[in-house]
């Protein structure tokens, strides 16, 4: 038993429901993870670009289309999407105080960044089918 | 029913002098929300390319015209100097860099690291980029 700490709750009761998110370190962790997956993925994904500069439509789709670029790009886009939907909930949350306006506002970032993400993970795999 | 008790309660940020990680701080924030609506940019540009040439015509003209090289360059920006502000914090939460001049470093480091990056990146664009 914690009562030696001064605190009502017991140990099981604080781990239980996971704070108050209800979802323990999870966002965090999941933030920290995304973070370095994408910095990883930074300069391959910069050298693409840069071989991307000025490419007409075919030598795009050809370089898109090469199975490692295609692959980069897919766990790029997954860890940005995923990223990106944490952040975003994070400044909602700190300034959207209205119970249901929040509420409705983490819906629609999660649909936003999912949304960014399936269009362009469709896109990159119908380029590795050629277009 | 007691009368509400009036105590001393936590200053909020506008009474703070502003300090250059508190600046970086805020920033980090806002590049983050101004690449969260700049990836609409990389969906179109990767769903013009696979549409086919003419999708793919409409989003280079865009991005070659004077609004959308400055937004491109705008974004480079935003991205460069989240990831080197992004990787202060996983110094950060790495529990390394909090001393008064290691803190100033890191962020006088990543500030100014993100317009010498921005500009190489650019550099290196139009240099291999104009001449195909």
């Amino acid at each position: 038993m914690s009562k030696a700490s001064g605190h009502m709750r017991t140990d099981l009761g604080k781990v239980r429901f996971r704070g108050a998110a209800g979802s323990g370190t999870a966002h965090f962790w999941q933030q920290r993870v995304t973070a370095v997956g994408i910095g990883l993925l930074a300069i391959p994904v910069l050298v693409i670009i840069v071989m991307l500069l000025g490419r007409n439509h075919a030598a795009t789709v050809q370089i898109l289309g090469a199975p490692l670029v295609a692959i980069l790009m897919a766990l790029f886009v997954i860890a940005s999407a995923w990223h990106m939907k944490l952040g975003m909930q994070v400044i909602i949350e700190d300034y959207v105080h209205n119970e249901k306006l929040k509420l409705a506002a983490i819906l629609a970032n999660q649909f936003f960044s999912f949304a960014v993400g399936v269009v362009s993970l469709y896109a990159i795999l119908k380029l590795t089918s050629g277009v | 029913m007691t009368s509400r008790i009036e105590r001393p309660l936590s200053p909020h940020l506008q009474v703070y002098r502003w300090t250059l990680t508190m600046a970086m701080s805020v920033l980090h924030r806002a590049t983050g929300a101004a690449l969260y609506a700049g990836t609409i940019l990389m969906a179109w540009g990767l769903l013009a390319a696979a549409a086919g040439p003419t999708g793919f015509a409409t989003f280079k003209a865009f991005i070659g015209s004077w609004f959308g090289l400055l937004v491109l360059f705008g974004y480079t920006w935003a991205l460069v100097y989240h990831l080197l502000s992004g990787i202060r914090h996983l110094i950060w939460d790495l529990g390394y860099g909090f001393g008064a001049q290691e803190r100033f470093a890191l962020s006088r480091l990543a500030a100014i690291g993100s317009v010498v990056l921005t500009l190489a990146i650019w550099v290196v664009g139009f240099a291999v980029g104009g001449v195909r």
